[in-house]
């Protein structure tokens, strides 16, 4: 069993809360799927309108576990900023480190992850670092004290499943020791088994599931592909073989021509 | 004085970050503040003057991915 900072997750689905068409929708899709973790953001809020305060307020009520994010941040100073201001609101050490580099994919700006990751590690947060999947940066993270690395699968919200099996294949070989979660990119139930069916230990989303027709149809779909993944992983699965092999036993079939 | 609110310029009359949530109708909400691009923790607030000019950011829990 994975953990993640020492939390054990029975189920492996991270969900966005952003984009849903209501509250009570989201909060249906959380609880249809069954999800522990939700991640959660800061914005400004009016003193007159607290809309927030609202959001808040259903969030604990789900009993849910929340990992914040720096969602938006460009700089190491905003990113920190941010994660201090969100240790304080939702009363957590963990916290989902984006540091955007770059605007149309929305990549992580490694050096400036690195960095940050750092910094708050060593003022005791537990952190998420959203990043690709290279392998140095990989290293450089776990250096900073990440415990948990959170490749993308393709760019944020783009529902493209996983753009580099290959590249991810490869992390988890070098790190196979390490908690890793597939973060952003995946439209699809059977992407999620895809990246559960390499290893990885949880997939985060939130779009495919905000965006669907029916939410928490879709959560429950993720829910049960993720598990589903994760019994194929550890189940073991066939060496694929170019030709054909007869699945029926030939010994003993009747002579008939 | 004028100060900017989450990019907003506004006229308050208190002094101190914690009166001024108060004078701003953020009394007793889930907040997070900073000043001047400064996070200033809740134990904080009372003590932290505000001066003309101060850029104030108040935060609150939203939806995220």
């Amino acid at each position: 069993m994975s953990r993640f900072y020492g939390v054990e997750l029975t189920n492996r689905l991270m969900l966005g809360t952003a984009q849903y068409p209501s509250p009570v929708i989201l909060a249906d899709a959380v609880k249809r799927s069954g999800v522990e973790v939700v991640t959660v953001s800061l914005r400004r809020e009016s003193g007159t309108e607290k809309s927030g305060q609202d959001f808040w307020r259903m969030i604990r009520d789900l009993g849910v576990r929340v990992l914040p994010n720096t969602a938006g941040c460009h700089s190491v100073k905003e990113a920190v900023t941010t994660a201090h201001m969100a240790r304080e609101i939702f009363n957590t050490r963990w916290i989902k480190l984006e540091v955007i580099g770059e605007e149309d994919t929305l990549q992580p700006n490694v050096f400036e992850l690195v960095e940050a990751a750092r910094i708050l590690s060593d003022d005791g947060f537990q952190v998420f670092p959203y990043t690709t999947e290279d392998l140095v940066v990989t290293g450089r993270l776990l250096d900073a004290g990440c415990e948990v690395i959170m490749p993308w699968g393709a760019p944020i919200g783009s529902g493209q499943g996983l753009n580099n099996v290959t590249g991810l294949k490869t992390l988890r070989a070098h790190f196979p020791d390490v908690p890793l979660v597939v973060d952003a990119g995946i439209g699809l139930p059977s992407q999620a088994a895809q990246s559960m069916e390499l290893g990885f230990d949880a997939v985060l989303l939130n779009t495919a599931v905000a965006r669907a027709g029916d939410p928490a149809l879709m959560a429950e779909a993720f829910s049960r592909a993720i598990k589903a993944g994760k019994q194929a992983y550890e189940a073991g699965a066939m060496e694929p073989r170019d030709m054909a092999a007869p699945s029926t036993p030939v010994m003993g079939k009747a002579f008939l021509s | 004085m004028h100060i900017t609110l989450n990019g907003e310029a506004i006229e308050i009359t208190a002094q101190t970050l914690f009166d001024a949530l108060v004078e701003l109708g953020y009394g007793d909400m889930a907040v997070a503040t900073a000043v001047n691009g400064r996070f200033v923790p809740i134990t904080l607030r009372s003590t932290t003057n505000l001066k003309p000019g101060d850029t104030l950011e108040v935060l609150a829990p939203m939806q995220g991915g």
